[in-house]
């Protein structure tokens, strides 16, 4: 850029001014700032403004505050509530879903308008999902909103929860593996694309509002009727609230981690005591999957002792035979509490998935490729 | 609800909230204004411990006196960062650290409140450019503005900046 003497001098001053702010925190490309440099030294008013700013930038920090790690968050609420006992506590089934969102939250809350533009891949078994960040949001929205009318709270997807056609809705990448979808994913991914719909074009800030203030609205509706007894109809399948909360904070875990991996920060696994409670939900609905890779027989009630190690560990028995594990057992699996979640969320290879293996091989063969089968977009 | 005023502020109902001893306000009220407490701490304190320690603190104080807050009187946030300010500096005055260190820690404690005080679009645009040393025209293509825009974002957030921390130097 060059300036050219003459009657645009004036302009010239304005453009100098302009360039002050930046010039003062050291964002101007060289020769621009040899420029403006050269112009102060004859312009005492802009060299005025130029000193007081600089002055200002200086008393600027080199870097931002650090945000606090998420560790905190635990220990100051922990703090807080041995001091004075919450009245109406977030009961103890929907505390993972309250701590996963807040987590997830706080990722959001650092992310730049070029991370919310990158494209997070949610692997799920019947293919791969691609969504940016915010219609990640709208995903998370409209699946909690199953939640929504049990607990007296509006449904946030519109039109009636009608039966959908199996088709492939407009946001999943053409061309990807994913197969129209059919049973469980078919009703999620409608009101997944029904939410998107209404939200296209959104600012994400919005999205990511509408989403936080659902979550947040579920959580106090919990901790108002702490019973958790309700059941919340998922189309597919019907669970308690309580297992239904723990359920959503898996998935917004997983989900969380999706989006972290697209813009390349880490994202730290849920509390022990709540990853726990999701490998006990996801064991506890293992036996319906493990029926679609394995007709049950009517036979001894065997069962698979699945052994998990790490924070989360514990011993579940799997039956084998359909229900009722009064058989013999016949195999035992040792897994990373970690990697079983992400298992059962379809984010590792069944066939590769490092696991201690004892007994029969077909029976644990089975259990590991039934587990992914649990996984939904 | 009793009354027929206005809609309730987002301060007024977490404070009600808390004081009837729902876990999910304090809660909330962590997630929104932690890292405004724990950003002030760290600064003046210059100690990672020190400033966890002191976050779980002015969480506390609320938590257990809601009723020392007082809607009428000013916002949340800077009741937080207020009280946040006080206790980093009193710890500081426990330690001896010498007074010009404490008016320095407490300058850039005062700076960094400011800046965290500015309109969202001043202070994401000052972030990129100065913590993230972009120059003013990746700023500007990183937020999708013009040029000029991001250019006059800088100058009026220094010239903001440069008022408060004048006026606050005027009154000490």
């Amino acid at each position: 850029m060059t300036y050219e003497d003459g009657p645009a001098a004036e302009l010239r001053h304005e453009a100098f001014r302009s360039l002050l702010g930046a010039w003062a925190l050291d964002a101007c490309p060289r020769r621009e700032a040899a420029e403006l440099a050269q112009h102060l030294a004859g312009c005492p008013e802009c060299a005025e403004e130029a000193t007081r700013l600089r002055n200002a930038a200086g008393r600027l920090s080199p870097d931002e505050p650090l945000d606090p790690a998420g560790s905190l968050r635990q220990q100051v609420l922990d703090w807080c509530l041995a001091r004075r006992p919450a009245r109406l506590p977030v009961p103890r089934w929907a505390a993972p879903y309250a701590t996963e969102t807040a987590k997830l939250d706080a990722l959001l809350r650092d992310l730049g308008p070029e991370e919310w533009q990158e494209v997070a891949e949610l692997p799920w078994y019947g293919g791969v999902q691609r969504w940016r960040p915010a219609e990640v949001l709208g995903h998370l929205t409209a699946v909690d909103g199953y939640l929504a009318p049990g607990l007296g709270l509006p449904d946030p997807v519109p039109g009636a929860p009608v039966a959908v056609p199996a088709r492939v809705p407009a946001q999943s990448t053409p061309g990807a593996a994913a197969p129209a979808p059919e049973g469980p994913a078919a009703g999620v991914l409608a009101r997944t694309a029904r939410l998107l719909a209404v939200q296209r074009g959104a600012d994400p800030g919005t999205v990511r509002a509408q989403w936080r203030r659902q979550s947040h609205a579920l959580v106090r509706s919990a901790a108002l009727r702490p019973q958790g007894g309700a059941v919340v109809d998922f189309g597919f399948a019907r669970l308690p609230l309580r297992d239904a909360f723990v359920d959503r904070a898996f998935e917004c875990w997983v989900h969380g981690d999706d989006i972290a991996r697209a813009v390349d920060y880490p994202y730290p696994p849920p509390l022990p005591r709540h990853l726990r409670l999701m490998v006990d939900l996801a064991v506890r609905m293992l036996p319906v999957a493990l029926a679609a890779v394995r007709p049950p027989l009517t036979g001894p009630g065997r069962v698979l002792r699945l052994v998990i190690e790490g924070p989360a560990a514990g011993e579940w028995l799997i039956p084998l035979d359909g229900p009722g594990t009064g058989g013999p057992q016949v195999a035992e699996l040792v897994l990373d509490g970690l990697e079983f979640c992400n298992l059962v969320a379809a984010h590792r290879d069944p066939d590769r998935i490092p696991a201690g293996e004892y007994g029969d091989r077909t029976a644990i063969r089975d259990v590991l490729r039934a587990a992914p089968l649990l996984s939904r977009p | 609800m009793e009354t027929a005023g206005p809609v309730p502020s987002w301060d007024e109902q977490i404070h009600w909230r808390l004081a009837r001893g729902e876990e999910t306000a304090l809660a909330e009220l962590y997630d929104r204004l932690a890292p405004l407490v724990h950003g002030l701490a760290g600064r003046i304190l210059a100690d990672q411990t020190a400033a966890e320690q002191l976050t779980r603190e002015v969480f506390g104080q609320l938590w257990e006196h809601p009723e020392s807050f007082d809607p009428r009187q000013g916002s949340l946030r800077s009741w937080l960062g207020s009280l946040t300010r006080r206790r980093a500096l009193d710890r500081l005055r426990l330690d001896r650290t010498d007074d010009h260190e404490l008016r320095e820690r407490a300058g850039a404690a005062r700076a960094q409140y400011v800046v965290d005080s500015l309109p969202h679009p001043l202070r994401e645009t000052i972030a990129l450019a100065w913590f993230d040393g972009r120059s003013y025209r990746e700023t500007a293509r990183q937020l999708g503005i013009t040029e000029q825009a991001a250019k006059q974002r800088l100058r009026l957030a220094l010239q903001l900046l440069a008022t408060e921390l004048a006026d606050e130097e005027g009154e000490s």
